[in-house]
Order: C-alpha cells, then structure tokens, then sequence
C-alpha cells in the first residue's frame, strides 16, 4: 500500500516535470537561438548580441511593435471602461434584456474566433471603414469585454451589495459613491480583467488576421507572415525581450498575493 | 410628543408581492420605536423606504414635517446602521468612521478632532488604522455605529444590528445601545425579531405581520394587552385558549372553552361571541381546593427546570395543556398531582377571533398550548 | 418624479454602452454572416445581394466532407490528449500547498502569455528536417537519416495540444481545487479503495472542469488555421484554413459565409450538449 504511494508520487512528479517541459521546450529554444550567430535557425554556431542590436534597425518590427501596443492599451482602455460599467449594471439592476445581453458576452467567448474574424471583416468592408488600426481596436475592444465583465462580476460577488447604500447614507452622491467605495473595491477584478485583456489582445492572431490593413500590421500578424519562410533572429532576440518584460509584469503583478501567501 | 418621521398611507410591492400595507406610523422625537416581527414580515423594506434606498409605490414620508418622497438618501438626514455592518472593506476604521464628514468636505482637524470623539464614545480608540477584516464581530458592530452617528442624524435607523453577534455580546451591546441613544437623545428605529429585545430596549414596538402593524404600543401594553392571537403568541410566552362567551357579568365575562368555564376582563363582547383568551403562564395561580367562581382542574404532567425559571405542564379536563411559570424558589405542585387552576380575570385578555386565526382552531384544541 | 427618474440614469449608464457595442459589433456583424451566405457572388469577387440557396448546395461535397470530418478528428484527438495530459498533472499541482500552487500555476500560465507564434516557431525549429530533435537523434545514432516530422497530422495535433493545453488545466485544476478532500477521507473511512472512491467521488466531482476544458480546447480547434498552417503546412486543410481561403484567396464569401453557418451550428450544438449536461456557461470564461 506505502509503497504503491510512493511509486504513484514519483509518477506525478515525472508526469508534471514532463508538462513543464513540453510547455516550456519551445521557448528555450527560441531564447537560445535569439543568442546565435549563424543566421539560420538550425545549427547553433556561437554566441552573441547581434540580433538585440538589430531589432532598431528593423523598423519593420519596430511598427508592429508599436501597433500591437497602441491597439492593447486603447482596446484594453474602452474594454475596462465599458465592461466594468456593464458588470456593475448587471449585478445590480434587473432589466429587460438582461438576458439578450449576457448571450452576447457569451458568444465571442464560445464561438471560433474565425467566424467572429470573417463577421467583423463582412461589416467593416460593408461599412466601407477602412481597415487599420481603427478596425483593429474596435475588434479588440470586443473580444475583451466579456472577459473584463467576466473577472469584474466574479469579484463583485464577494462584495457587500450594501456598502453602496452606506456611502449614499453618509452623503455621498453617486458618481463619488462609485469612485470611493465601489471602484477601490472591485479594483483587484478590474486589474486582472486589463490584463487579461492586454495580453489577449497583443497575443491574437486569427481576429486581427481579418481585421487589420496594410499600414497597421500587429506584431502577431508580422510574424504570422514571417514565420513560414523562416524567422529573421531578431524576432527571436525580440520574443525573448518581450518574455522576460511578461514575466516581470507577472512576477510584479502576483508578488503581493504570492506574498501574502507566505504569510499565511 | 413631536413628532420626528411619520409615514403615511405608505405601500410597496415588489412585483405582485405585496410587502408593505397601507403602513402609518409616527415615531416621535427622542423616541425608541422597534419594529417587531417575524422574517419577511416588511420590516427591512419599511426602513430602506424611511433611508431612501427604496421608493414607496404609494403614500408619503415625512422627516421634521418635510416631505422626503423626493430625496435621495445622500439628502436625508437619517443614517443606517446595517444588518451586515456593510464597512468599507479597503478603509480602515479611521478612513470608515470619517466617511460622512469627508463627503461634507470637513476640514481634516475636524474629522480628526470627532473620529477620535466617536472612537472613544464606541471604545475602539487604538483602532484606528486597522481595517474591517481585522475587527471581530461585536467591534465591527461599534464602528458601524460611530460612522453612522458621526453625521449627527436626526434618526437612527438600524437594522438586526445584533442579529450576528452571540448571545452575551448581545445583551451587552443592547445596554450600551440603549444608554446611547439615551444620552445622545436621537431617535432611534430600530428593527429585530428577537422579542426579548424589543421589550427590553424599547419606548414603542410596533408588531409588524405581512406588512401590517397588528399593534403598536409600549413593551407593557403589547406584553399585558395584546390585541390579537398573533401578537401573544409572538411576544412572550402565552397560554392562549379559544373559547365562546356565555355570560357577562359587569366587569368580566364567562367563557366556555370545551369542557370548562373560565373567566376574563370583559371589554365589551357580546355572549355567542367566538374569542381567544390569552393568559401568561407566570399569571396562572394553583391551589388544592377550588377558587371562587373558578372551576378549573388540572392534573400536573411534567416540571422543566430551566434555571431562574421553572415551568409546569399541567393538563385541563378538555386535554389542553397549559403552562405556568414559577421563579426558582418557589413552589410548583408535584407531578400527577390534581390542583385547581384560576387566574386574576383581568390578566386573561379577551381577543377577537380574525379570519386567519381560525385555522388555527382546529390545531389550537389539540395542541391546547401556543408558545 | 425626480426621485425615480434619477435611479434609472445610473442603469443606463452602466448597462447602455455595453448594449449599443455589443449589439452593433456582435449581434449584427453574425447575423449579416448569415445573410452573406445566402447571397450571390459575382465572378468578380464582389457580393450580390440576390437571393440563392446555392452557397449550401455546394457544401454537400464529399471534398469538404472531408476536411470537417478531418477537423473534427484533430479536435477530438487534441481535446482526448489535453484530458490525460491535464487531469493528474492538475491534481499533482492541487496537493501542495498554497504557495506551491499559485506558483506552478503561474508555470502554466506565463508560456501562454508570450506569443503564441512565436512559441509554434520554436516547435518548427524542434521538429525541421534538420532540427533541433533530428540532429539530436542522428547524433545518438537512435536514426540513419531525419524523420519528416513537420507538416503532418500529427504535428497539427501537437502544435494544437500546444496552444491549448492551459484551457485544459485551468478548469480542471480549478475544479479539483474546490473538490472537498474530507469527501475522500469519508469514503475512505467507509471502507472505499483508492480506485472506488476515485471514480465514486473525485471523478464525477470534477467532471465539470473536464467538460468546460473540452469546450474550451475543441471548439477553437476547429478554427485554429494559423496552427495547420505552420505544421500542417498546406498538407491538413481544417476548417479554418478553408474558411479563411474563402475569404482571401478564392474571394468567396458568400461561400465562406455558409460555411462559417455550418461552424457556427456545431458550435452551438457542442454548448447545448455541455449545457444540457449541466455545464455552466460561467466556467467557459474564467480562465482563458
Ligand atoms: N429587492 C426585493 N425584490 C423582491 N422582493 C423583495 C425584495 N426585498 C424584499 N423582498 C420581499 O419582501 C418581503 C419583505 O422583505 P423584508 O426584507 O422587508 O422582510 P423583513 O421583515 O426584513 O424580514 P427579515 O426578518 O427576514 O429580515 C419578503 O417577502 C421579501 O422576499
Ligand atoms: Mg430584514
């Protein structure tokens, strides 16, 4: 019995080390070969620096880069707003339609995102706007509310619904009742929700594949189109700069909770 | 008295239920008035209509005389004290405590200067940076309080504020309640469903059942003289017997209930009449010969000891069974003992029968006790 | 009255602009998906707005038959592997303690937050001809000459699998997370085996996760195109790939559109299912 324990202990312990290194294989070698001299991505030939110093140059990438940051921040922006106004609204009035607009939070979550892509690409071209950044960040917008809403609700959950009427009872109007009470309150969903957004957003492919015009190529879309002829270094060297600033926003953003973790 | 809110002809539905009946209450300046009553009774709605978080669908409010049906709760100058202290969870105590005159726009000596006069009053001083999940139940209890009574309100409006703090917390807390609001001279509403609280801290407890004041009065009236079934049995312990009048006599009135005859206060019924009688338990008296125009025998089913109390089941020859209360101490007859019961007539209150109470009957005759 | 008026502002504060995005940028743009794919294209490409049912006539085609019975497979397939791969790796994660937790999960979490092109480049450079695995392997003399890894099914399986394993684990995980352990102990206590009361209690009791993670792996397969397209090279067509064609390279959308109808109906077929088997459809959007 004690001993079958054990072997099933070491078996989960091989079968999650196993995990991490599928998940994390690709990586490494993306980071590794960000540092190779040789120009092709097969043989590693020596180390260096090169490639870091390149990205400057490619003003290319350097574009997208910027696309894909100015579209996450105002997409991430108007999804927070909106979506944080939504949640609140729905945890607490009833409407009619209520109903009608929690199906439509669901639908960009579940459906592929191809079809939501192509569904955007119809109503754009129809619309005759132009496709750029524009269309870019009113597709992120989109696809990111549900999920601000999502984070937003579930933390509103846990939250006294009467700590509104409180401040109103104190004599606290509204608007300041919202900004004083209910917004610090809700703050940790709120953050989680941009997050999520952000990275969703600057990670997407497919919607952005549809979405985009010639001038406002995302970064995602840049390597899409580099990718299958073989990937220049640099976008190595980028990735890996890109990977480390994640992980630090990560580390920054989970240190407190990891903290009070400890403290327990 | 002046009065301080009145509400008038004030009904609420939510959907098709209809919450609040045709309410009128004047509570006056100073005054303790508890609104009593079982859950979903009203209770909550009617306070949330006085605070503003809720719109009568019908009737008017007045605080001071003004008319407040158009005032948002920020306008009013009647504060809450919820049910779930409703702190702010990212403020501290000194942050909650200060809330209203912050949004008065108070200079910061000024907050400082009653925050620390509040804290003292509740004594949480030391508490001042700690925040709410810090707090046990009864100190968050005092902070709801203090930031309620920092406004200065003219009405206090609190809502089960002891309702989850454990039973010696509670009765402490309803004394420092009580000798605050004494002291501060606000006018307090206060809500439970805990009877013994009511009566105790009390001026005025209006009895609220199914949106409808049944009674209003002060702890002695509704505990001597309840007007209906429904408020004898809820308030204190009551042996409460249906019975049809048989004979006036001046002052009092004869009653058959089954197979016995018993007499109680007469105010103004009429023989043929179908009433309930309600007796305390620590008003029925016993003896081993008969009483006087009483004709009541009882044989003594069982004694329960219950501390400063104790109480004895005794069954009447229509097999009801009655219970009378004895402080310990004093005697009680012995078990299976046959005793004659009787009672001073005006401390049985005649009660008319109501449409919903006779239902009742039928459980009434077999169960023969109501608590 | 002021009164009442002023308390329906804040509701259509909050609730009016997500209506207005949602309605113009979700509802609309899906419904005129289904009405472009009654329509007729022009041989210029272009859109006529002349009714036609053509666009379904031409999906009864053993060709495209095909390419969603291939899709299908690659999701089933994809979402069978995430299943074993996550559920006892959830539960390994779900017995440590409360710092050991959060941070494997965040192990989990962080490859998903870099770029996801990126990371399938790094499969290609792995599996080439003359990648990284190859080279490995011919060192070793474990082969005499590169296996053809890349631009096959299997690949596709694994670049999908890839991508979407965290969609797996996050449910799961959370679902194993909530399971009451005293459950287990009771069983125990009452006399069941580590095998009874795993499929008595644990399993049924996480199964939720299970279900939630098998929407939200198999339904995105279907229209992963950028997946098949850089392992699958133009060997697997999904329908993705195809929709996406019909799109760019064919221009046509009225065709596109039928087929997207087509993807959309199994979706929703796959959510009723889920829902139908209790399925919330709250643990869709929690953790992506
Ligand atoms: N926001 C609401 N929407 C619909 N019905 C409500 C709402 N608030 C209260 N009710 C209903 O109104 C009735 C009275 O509720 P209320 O909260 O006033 O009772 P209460 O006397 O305070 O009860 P308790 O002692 O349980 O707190 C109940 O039947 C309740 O279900
Ligand atoms: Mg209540």
């Amino acid at each position: 019995m004690k001993i079958n324990k054990k072997i099933g202990n070491v078996a989960s312990i091989i079968h999650a080390s196993i995990i991490f290194i599928f998940l994390y294989l690709p990586i490494i070698v993306v980071v590794a070969f960000s540092f190779n001299k040789s120009k092709i991505n097969i043989v590693f030939t020596g180390f260096t620096f090169e490639w870091y110093g390149k990205i400057l140059k490619n003003t290319r990438l350097i574009d997208a880069l910027e696309n894909t940051v100015i579209v996450a921040i105002v997409s991430t922006l108007l999804a927070v707003i909106i979506g944080t106004l939504a949640a609140v609204g729905m945890n607490k009035y009833r409407f009619k339609g209520k109903k009608v607009v929690d199906a439509l939070l669901y639908i960009p979550v579940v459906i592929p995102e191809i079809i939501f892509g192509i569904a955007l690409l119809a109503l754009f071209s129809t619309a005759k706007l132009k496709l750029g950044l524009g269309s870019l960040i009113v597709a992120h917008t989109t696809f990111c509310i549900p999920f601000v809403v999502f984070t937003v609700r579930a933390r509103l959950v846990g939250i006294d619904p009467h700590i509104e009427e409180a401040a109103m009872d104190l004599g606290a109007k509204r608007i300041r009742t919202f900004f004083e009470v209910l917004l610090p309150s809700i703050m940790p969903g709120v953050v989680s929700g941009a997050l999520l957004s952000m990275t969703i957003s600057m990670d997407d492919v497919i919607i952005s594949f549809f979405t985009t015009g010639p001038q406002s190529t995302t970064l995602p879309i840049q390597i899409y189109s580099m990718v299958k002829s073989g990937i220049s270094p640099d976008v190595n060297a980028l990735s890996t700069i890109i990977l480390i600033v994640t992980i630090v926003v990560v580390i920054l953003s989970q240190s407190r909770m990891l903290r009070n973790i400890k403290k327990k | 008295m002046e009065s301080m809110v009145e509400i008038r002809k004030v009904n609420k539905y939510y959907d098709d239920n209809h919450v609040v009946k045709d309410l009128d209450l004047t509570v006056g300046k100073g005054e303790f008035l508890t609104l009593l009553g079982p859950s979903g009774c009203g209770k909550t709605t009617t306070l949330r209509m006085i605070a503003g978080f809720e719109n009568p669908c019908s009737g008017n409010i007045f605080v001071e005389s003004a008319n407040v049906d158009n005032k948002e709760p920020y306008e009013r100058s009647v504060n809450t004290v919820f049910q779930s202290y409703a702190l702010f969870p990212h403020k501290n105590i000194y942050d909650n405590i200060g809330f209203g005159l912050k949004m008065k726009k108070e200079s910061k000596s000024e907050i400082k200067e009653r925050v620390t006069e509040m804290l003292k009053m509740v004594q949480l001083e030391g508490f001042e940076k700690r925040m709410p999940n810090q707090l046990s139940g009864g100190q968050k209890q005092r902070v709801a309080i203090a930031r309620a009574l920092i406004n200065r309100p003219k009405v206090l409006l609190l809502d089960e504020p002891l309702g989850a703090l454990d039973l010696k917390l509670r009765k402490q807390m309803q004394i420092e309640l009580k000798r605050l609001q004494r002291k501060l001279g606000i006018t307090f509403i206060y809500v439970t469903h805990d009877q013994e609280e009511a009566l105790t801290m009390s001026d005025r407890i209006a009895v609220m059942e199914h949106g409808v004041i049944e009674q209003l009065g002060t702890p002695s009236e509704i505990y001597e003289k309840p007007v209906s079934k429904f408020v004898a049995d809820f308030i204190g312990e009551s042996n409460v017997i249906h019975g049809t009048v048989t004979e006036i006599l001046s002052d009092n009135l004869k009653l058959k209930t089954g197979k016995e005859e018993i007499l109680a206060i007469n105010n103004g019924h009429k023989p043929g009449e179908n009433v309930f009688v309600s007796i305390r338990p620590e008003k029925i008296r016993f003896s081993n010969k008969p009483v006087d125009s009483f004709s009541l025998t009882a044989i003594v089913k069982e004694h329960v000891y219950m501390g400063s109390m104790n109480k004895c089941i005794v069954m009447i020859p229509s097999g009801r069974e009655l219970k009378i209360n004895r402080f310990s101490g004093e005697e009680l007859p012995a078990v299976d003992s046959k005793i004659y019961l009787s009672w001073a007539p005006e401390d049985a209150v005649v009660m008319v029968t109501k449409p919903n109470d006779v239902n009742d009957q039928a459980e009434d005759i077999h169960l023969g006790v109501t608590t | 009255m002021k009164g009442r008026l002023n308390k329906k502002v804040p509701l259509y504060t909050t609730i009016f602009p997500v209506t207005f995005w949602l309605i113009l940028l979700v509802a609309i743009p899906l419904i005129y998906v289904l009405v472009l794919s009654f329509l007729t294209r022009l041989p210029n490409g272009r859109v006529d707005f002349v009714f036609t049912m053509a666009n379904y006539k031409k999906l009864i085609n053993p060709d495209y038959f095909h390419i969603y019975g291939i899709s299908l497979f690659v999701s089933a397939v994809t979402t069978a592997i995430c299943i074993v791969l996550s559920y006892p790796f959830a539960w390994f994660i779900a017995q440590g303690s409360e710092r050991k937790k959060t941070l494997m999960m965040l192990l989990v979490i962080i490859p998903f937050w870099t770029n996801s092109l990126i990371r399938l480049y790094g499969w290609k450079t792995i599996l080439g001809n003359e990648g990284v695995l190859n080279k490995v392997l011919l060192t070793l003399h474990l082969i005499n000459e590169p296996i053809q890894m890349l631009y096959s099914l299997p690949a596709v399986i694994l670049g999908m699998v890839y991508t979407l394993l965290p969609f797996m684990i996050l449910p799961i995980y959370a679902s194993v997370e909530k399971l009451d352990k005293t459950l287990l102990e009771a069983a125990n206590d009452l006399g069941a085996k580590s095998i009874q009361s795993f499929l008595q209690i644990s399993l049924p009791l996480t199964s939720p996760g299970i279900f939630a993670g098998s929407i939200m792996v198999f339904i995105p397969t279907l229209g992963y195109f950028f997946v098949s397209d850089l392992l699958g090279g133009g060997n697997t067509m999904m329908v993705g790939n195809l929709i996406k064609n019909q799109f760019y390279t064919a221009q046509n959308w009225p065709l596109g559109a039928a087929l997207s109808i087509v993807l959309i109906i199994m979706t929703l077929l796959l959510v009723r299912i889920y829902t139908l088997m209790g399925g919330k459809l709250d643990d869709l959007g929690v953790a992506k």
